[in-house]
């Protein structure tokens, strides 16, 4: 059999869009946008947080307002690097399934990572 | 390694190609952001330490404050740095500016040099290096 030299990109050219193309690529660039803001109040807040050692680090988490705005910058931040590192995996694991266990292993991770975040803060908070 | 089996032509390596400021650009975008993803972890594991209490609070603090600890901050400070202000670049990027190669490799050269200054001053004025506060901010 004659393998053929056509693309996939080729083949589904016309046939209309799945119309969920540009998810990743907008979904990256959304966060981005929330994130170039969040991370900068982040990181002075963290710097001025961490000055008066356990009790300023618990006082500033425990803020209803810093709460929800650390729950936010680390839940942007973990979905920003999700989609970056399954591009990383994408990109350079050929291998199918070891990509496979990477991508899922990137999910776990960042979901497991989140979890975290979200105990912390809450009984910081609470 | 020779389970590529697809018979269409491949581009050539990256190492073909002559070494270009936009390409250290790119490389280096990608790899803060692997950094970036390894330092989540640094920061959620600050604020477990917050959340397990005061001895273990003190324990990530002390931890924190050794050299080998403050270099690896610092090394994501730079990483964070360079990838927000890079992130704004593909943004103009993403606009439709910018592409022509004087301009792409001027703006690429002057984020690196940007990414430094920043992070050395975030330092400074952070009064995170000993003895060193000029706004009053380091506290105890």
């Amino acid at each position: 059999m004659k393998e053929s030299i056509r693309t996939p990109l080729g083949k589904v050219r016309g046939l209309g869009a799945a119309k969920e193309g540009a998810h990743h690529f907008i979904g990256q660039r959304v966060s981005a946008l929330a994130l170039l803001f969040l991370v900068p109040w982040f990181l002075i807040s963290l710097l001025l947080a961490v000055r008066g050692g356990y009790d300023s680090a618990t006082d500033f988490i425990a803020n209803p307002v810093n709460a929800v705005l650390i729950l936010i910058t680390v839940g942007g931040a973990i979905y920003h690097m999700r989609i970056g590192m399954q591009v990383v995996i994408e990109d350079y694991i050929a291998r199918t399934s070891t990509k496979f266990i990477l991508l899922i292993l990137n999910t776990f991770v960042c979901v497991a990572l989140f979890a975290a975040a979200g105990f912390a803060v809450l009984s910081v908070a609470t | 390694m020779s389970e590529w089996t697809d018979k269409r032509p491949m581009s050539p390596h990256i190492w073909q190609w002559r070494w270009h400021i936009t390409m250290f650009g790119s490389i280096l975008h990608r790899m803060t952001g692997v950094a970036n993803y390894v330092g989540a972890f640094v920061i959620v594991a600050w604020l477990f330490a917050a959340a397990a209490g005061r001895d273990s609070y003190d324990q990530f603090a002390t931890i924190v404050a050794s050299i080998p600890a403050q270099v690896i901050l610092f090394g994501f400070t730079l990483a964070m740095v360079y990838h927000t202000i890079n992130g704004v670049r593909h943004f103009v990027w993403d606009a439709g500016h910018g592409f022509t190669p004087k301009l792409a490799s001027l703006t690429g050269a002057l984020v690196i040099v940007v990414s430094i200054i920043g992070a050395v001053a975030i330092w400074i004025l952070g009064g995170l290096i000993p003895g060193i506060d000029p706004l009053g901010v380091a506290g105890q």
